[in-house]
């Protein structure tokens, strides 16, 4: 099977000028490829680097070292070197990422805030919302908060529009930071469809899972990230 | 901006300064705005960053460097070597500018119809029913009463007038906007509201924008890249969530870290 995503001996460490020039390593030696249709869950205790190594391929995180290279359309490109305008691209088509929270935009409804990463076409608007309309069906959010901007909405609810926004899009890519963290077991089986559902529609995807019963259902590799520790 | 984006900049800022006396407006400042895209310029008050908003928009002449535009026909042009009337003409047409302060923007005793208006009989306009008729139209846009259409701007609220002041940019479907603080002087909730309409307008008329800001929060919803200036000088330009999730320079992380949590 041929990677879709490569990271080669990356790295990450931050330094906090605010503290005296603090340097504080966070990754490095990342070294791991994902194929089309597979499912890599990365693990380790809380601080280990998971969430970077996250960041770092969705590019809100600058590498200091190594490569993060996207395979998609017959072209490779790093991520670690990409000019903004290429990221950007790429994260319209190519890599989705549904964060651990929720950044809700106020006055935006629920289902347009689900529906806006496809939305781009104002002849899609219709079609989009009613894809929205069956994903937040599917993770059970009634239909009474579908107008409702998400900022009120409960923790819970929050992620789960948030995983129906990253989920809509058939995205090659797709990033998961804890997608089942604060959800109850028939959501959290709904989710582990929706995984399934990618990896047969061939998306290479990371996650962050600390469910183990999540984690078996879904993983076909798992990574221990404290062998990226710096320290090691 | 699709995945294979227009790869010729719309603008291009290469080398400017501007002194002021002995004092220091900004240094070498370079950069390329593409099609739709959004930057936006942060920093303190003071940065330089108001003094390289007029540079760009040819209402200063700069000291050294300079500030290429490409017009209509395709063509960049140096923004200093275009006579005035042309000048003018961009500023009508493929430009629109907000400013923070809507009484600079707007005419605050005609009415609000006609400060929309004015700015299509700029480009042509001539049937009073069309041009009405636009103006409501963008009243709308923009959330605003159509029935105050013929009330003058000054007796509207300060949210109602900066709304007002973007429809009368944005009636002529510009390429570029230059935005100095717009949501500057704001209330909070006003301030949503405006964000929320800009967020919208730019993605759905593919603008692209120059925003001036010292507020992070309004960069990182509506700009795709931050300039970040301290002293005159831009000191780190990137992706936005990346200079504000992994900012490296010591300026930008003290500005990050100085946002109060909601």
């Amino acid at each position: 099977m041929s990677a879709v995503l490569e990271l080669r001996d990356a790295a990450k460490s931050f330094t906090m000028h605010l503290q005296g020039g603090l340097r504080l390593p966070v990754v490095a030696g990342v070294d791991f490829s994902v194929g089309a249709g597979q499912c890599v869950v990365l693990t380790g205790p809380s601080g280990a680097g998971k969430s970077s190594i996250l960041k770092m391929i969705f590019g809100n995180y600058r590498c200091d070292d190594g490569q993060v290279l996207v395979h998609h359309g017959g072209t490779t490109t790093d991520l670690a070197r990409a000019e903004p305008r290429r990221i950007l691209g790429l994260r319209k088509t190519v890599i989705g990422y549904v964060s651990q929270f929720l950044r809700a935009v106020p006055r935006v409804p629920a289902l347009d805030v689900v529906a806006e990463p496809v939305m781009a076409e104002p002849a899609a608007r219709a079609q989009a919302r009613a894809q929205a309309a069956a994903l937040l069906h599917r993770l059970a959010i009634p239909e009474r908060l579908w107008g409702v901007p998400p900022v009120t909405f409960s923790g819970g609810e929050q992620q789960r529009v948030n995983i129906a926004r990253g989920f809509l899009p058939e995205w090659p890519i797709l990033l998961l930071d804890e997608p089942t963290a604060s959800l109850d077991a028939a959501n959290r089986a709904t989710v582990v469809e929706l995984i399934a559902e990618k990896k047969r529609l061939g998306a290479a995807i990371v996650a962050i899972v600390h469910d183990d019963e999540v984690r078996r259902a879904v993983a076909d590799i798992v990574i221990d990230v404290t062998r990226f520790s710096p320290a090691a | 901006m699709s995945d294979t984006p227009d790869e010729r900049p719309l603008l291009a800022a290469q080398g400017l300064s501007k002194r002021y006396g002995g004092q220091l407006g900004c240094r070498d400042v370079s950069f390329e705005l593409y099609p739709g895209e959004v930057l936006a310029i942060v920093g303190e008050s003071g940065s330089g960053k108001t003094t390289l908003l007029q540079l760009l928009s040819a209402q200063l002449a700069a000291d050294d460097g300079r500030v290429l535009y490409r017009t209509r026909d395709g063509v960049m042009r140096d923004l200093a070597l275009l006579g005035e009337a042309e000048r003018r003409f961009l500023f009508r047409t493929d430009w629109g500018y907000v400013h923070q302060d809507p009484a600079l923007g707007l005419r605050m005793a005609v009415s609000a119809g006609g400060n929309v208006g004015e700015r299509l009989m700029a480009v042509g306009w001539r049937h009073y029913g069309e041009i009405r008729h636009a103006a409501a139209d963008w009243l709308d846009r923009v959330e605003i009463d159509r029935a105050r259409i013929d009330d003058p701007p000054r007796t509207y609220s300060g949210g109602m007038r900066q709304r007002l002041q973007i429809a009368r940019n944005l009636v002529t479907t510009p390429r570029l906007v230059f935005m100095d603080e717009p949501t500057g002087g704001l209330d909070a909730s006003v301030q949503a509201r405006l964000l929320d309409l800009l967020r919208g307008l730019v993605g759905e008329l593919g603008l692209a924008v120059l925003i001036v800001t010292h507020d992070l929060a309004v960069a990182r919803l509506l700009s795709h890249r931050i300039m970040v200036m301290k002293g005159g000088e831009v000191i780190e330009h990137g992706l936005t969530d990346q200079v504000l999730d992994d900012p490296h320079e010591a300026y930008t992380q003290l500005l990050v870290s100085s946002i109060l949590p909601a």
